[in-house]
């Protein structure tokens, strides 16, 4: 599973990613990858690097700049018996697949009486940071955690990148990956997968009984340089990579804050109607004579992302603004 | 279905009546060979007769099937939205003779005829418009989501556009398969004013998919006429400019749709990439049971049901003495008992339990009990 690796030897996100790709398209002859500049260019992101080279162009194809023929096509082929692997570029994109994703993905298992289950993983990037600017840079993942009959994954570390693709396709229902564009160059060692590699459990990252910091995806980086900075002060935090955004494990949060009775909700999306406004009613409902103070939210000013960096980093939550949200709930 | 259907192209149809009404509504008809035919008469029975008589009961279920429909919606045992398919039955019935049953279907919500020819039961189809758990979704779709997956049926799709993705999905699936199968996806003239049509067109053009695109022109958007939502009216012309093979149809004449689609099909299986054909219909009734209908002139409904595909049919079949009063009323009366037997049927079978409101949401869910 390790893809060879000795490990002392350090891989990238994207790396990882791409030897997932590797081995599921090596694995099952009914699986293909399909998006814009997957195959010739190698990705957007440059995930998919090699891969035409070794599969050819039936099994890495390249489409048109046309989300909703090509993610629509994938769905089509889903229901004929493939195991497509459809790549949108950013969710921004995603926006004009969204009638397919919603209103065929997520809904024909349940319109055809059980009849139509859509075996098809769609991957995209997501998130901000590298000053893309208003339209590829926003985090709508929370969008799609709304939807019944999908399964919404963030991987955040080297081995979810490398073991999640799995059992996404061995899953009979449609999975959306979303993998945060600042993570892709995050290099270090990969570990052989644990036991915990499953598509429903959130994952302790940190073990603390002081304060629970929740996130996922692109904030795990930062939500772990804020436990950092809080142990020094000598409060212990626990991170909770959620992993999967629906869906939510609801228990890993409830046990967690059973031990810290405090939480801060870290997100990059915008706090209005957000995941991490999911994640705070959940807590409210379910361990609300556990707490010891109000939940805290930490998410993207609402504001289109803007270019400018100072701005845009302004807009972001930072591992500053998560250790102020950790000091308000434990002071 | 049609034993003698493979040599129907060759041989001859009654002179095609005037499609002039089509011809104002559009910019152009061109009068195609497939759509006209040459002119020699054929004699009397045989295997033709035999085939025009299966094409006329597969009409006439969809037409009797249909009219009780609109008498279960105003007594309230049917709701939601209901699009009839009344004058647009020869489609269905012509196309569907062109396929076999490995080839899928994609359909639109204007799609009770697309699923009787394919083969649905009408009491699968009732107990569906019904809500029942003997419906052909399970009770979860209604009259706009009918779904068969042994029949390669994949719905009943109420986004416009919104199918033909997916049938270029399972085109692309069969391709890589190197399946002869042909996707057949239904959709209307309003679906050249959405993206995903373009979007398809030029995907299955680019990639050679085996798409069979059926373009029912009946000349409404729901109440937008053709002529007000589409610059250029020549629908079957601009789909030749993606590159397929496209023409226009009469398709108020079941055997020249028929004729047509086995032409298109042919092309399709030998790898020659997607075909369009434009069906130039007409819906005699308003676009839902909800619609008032005043955007039509009623002239204008008349002259088309000069046309009606039926009564095109019958009067061929009795000018060549191939149809009797005899005939017409022992398929009548077999139609009526099957669609009485629908009702009753539906009438009779159970309603799903609200414990399982929440099966078929994922996979496991499915399979939940209780």
């Amino acid at each position: 599973m390790g893809g060879g690796r000795t490990h002392e030897e350090k891989t990238t996100y994207r790396e990882a990613m791409r030897e997932a790709l590797r081995e599921a398209l090596r694995s099952d002859d009914r699986v293909f990858l399909m998006g814009e500049d997957v195959g010739r260019y190698g990705g957007c992101f440059g995930v998919s690097l090699g891969l035409l080279e070794e599969f050819g162009p039936e099994r890495v194809r390249d489409t048109p700049l046309s989300e909703s023929a090509f993610v629509g096509a994938g769905i089509g082929a889903a229901l004929a018996g493939m195991r497509p692997i459809v790549e949108i570029m950013t969710v921004n994109f995603s926006l004009l697949a969204l009638d397919q994703i919603l209103n065929n993905a997520a809904t024909l298992l349940h319109m055809s009486g059980g009849q139509l289950p859509v075996p098809l993983v769609i991957r995209m990037t997501t998130g901000a940071g590298r000053q893309l600017a208003a339209q590829h840079s926003h985090s709508l993942e929370g969008w799609y955690a709304h939807i019944p009959g999908i399964r919404v994954l963030a991987p955040a570390t080297l081995e979810d990148a490398r073991h999640m693709l799995a059992p996404a396709l061995a899953d009979p229902d449609p999975v959306l990956i979303f993998e945060h564009g600042s993570l892709y160059n995050v290099s270090g060692e990969l570990r052989p997968p644990s036991e915990a590699m499953d598509l429903d459990h959130a994952a302790i990252r940190r073990a603390g009984t002081d304060i629970s910091l929740i996130t996922y995806g692109g904030s795990l980086p930062k939500a772990l340089a804020a436990a950092d900075e809080l142990a020094a002060e000598g409060i212990r935090a626990e991170v909770i990579d959620l992993r999967a955004l629906r869906p939510l494990d609801d228990a890993a949060i409830t046990a967690s804050v059973a031990r810290t009775h405090r939480a801060v909700v870290i997100d990059e999306a915008w706090r209005t109607g957000s995941l991490a406004a999911e994640v705070s009613a959940r807590i409210a409902e379910g361990s609300f004579y556990e707490l010891d103070a109000p939940v805290e939210r930490v998410c993207s000013a609402e504001v289109p992302i803007p270019y400018a960096r100072r701005l845009e980093q302004a807009a972001l939550p930072q591992t500053a603004d998560i250790v102020a949200a950790a000091h308000r709930a434990v002071d | 279905m049609s034993p003698a259907g493979t040599t129907r192209a060759k041989k001859a149809p009654a002179p095609q009546k005037t499609a002039r009404t089509a011809a104002k509504k559009t910019t152009t008809m061109k009068k195609t060979k497939s759509a006209r035919g040459p002119t020699t008469r054929v004699p009397a029975a045989g295997p033709d007769t035999a085939h025009r008589m299966e094409l006329l009961e597969d009409m006439l279920r969809i037409r009797r099937f249909e009219e009780r429909c609109v008498e279960l919606y105003s007594a309230a045992k049917i709701r939601g939205f209901v699009h009839l398919y009344i004058g647009e039955e020869a489609v269905a019935v012509g196309v569907n003779e062109a396929l076999t049953p490995e080839d899928a279907v994609v359909s639109t919500y204007r799609e009770h005829g697309h699923a009787l020819a394919r083969g649905i039961t009408a009491e699968a189809v009732m107990a569906e418009m019904y809500g029942r758990t003997t419906g052909c979704s399970g009770g979860r779709g209604g009259s706009m989501h009918l779904f068969d997956a042994s029949r390669r049926f994949y719905g009943g799709n109420a986004i416009v556009a919104g199918g033909l993705p997916l049938a270029a999905g399972l085109a692309l699936a069969d391709h890589m398969r190197g399946q002869t199968h042909v996707t057949c996806c239904f959709f209307g003239d309003g679906a050249f004013a959405e993206g995903e049509f373009h979007e398809t067109a030029n995907l299955a053009a680019l990639w050679k998919l085996p798409l069979l695109l059926i373009c029912e022109n009946n000349l409404y958007a729901m109440g937008t006429a053709l002529e007000r939502h589409e610059a250029q009216t020549d629908l079957a012309m601009r789909a030749t400019s993606y590159g397929m093979v496209a023409w226009a149809v009469d398709g108020m004449d079941v055997e020249a749709v028929e004729r047509a689609a086995r032409q298109a099909v042919e092309g399709i299986r030998a790898g020659t990439g997607p075909h369009f054909l434009e069906l130039r219909t007409y819906r005699f009734r308003a676009h839902s049971m909800y619609d008032p209908d005043r955007y039509r002139e009623k002239g204008e409904i008349e002259q088309w049901k000069s046309r009606d595909p039926i009564s095109l049919l019958t009067d061929r079949m009795r000018e060549n003495r191939e149809l009797s009063d005899e005939d017409v009323a022992r398929i009548e009366q077999r139609i009526t008992a099957e669609v009485d037997h629908a009702v009753e049927a539906a009438e009779q079978a159970p309603e799903e339990p609200v414990g399982h409101l929440l099966h078929h949401v994922t996979s496991s869910s499915a399979r939940a009990v209780g």
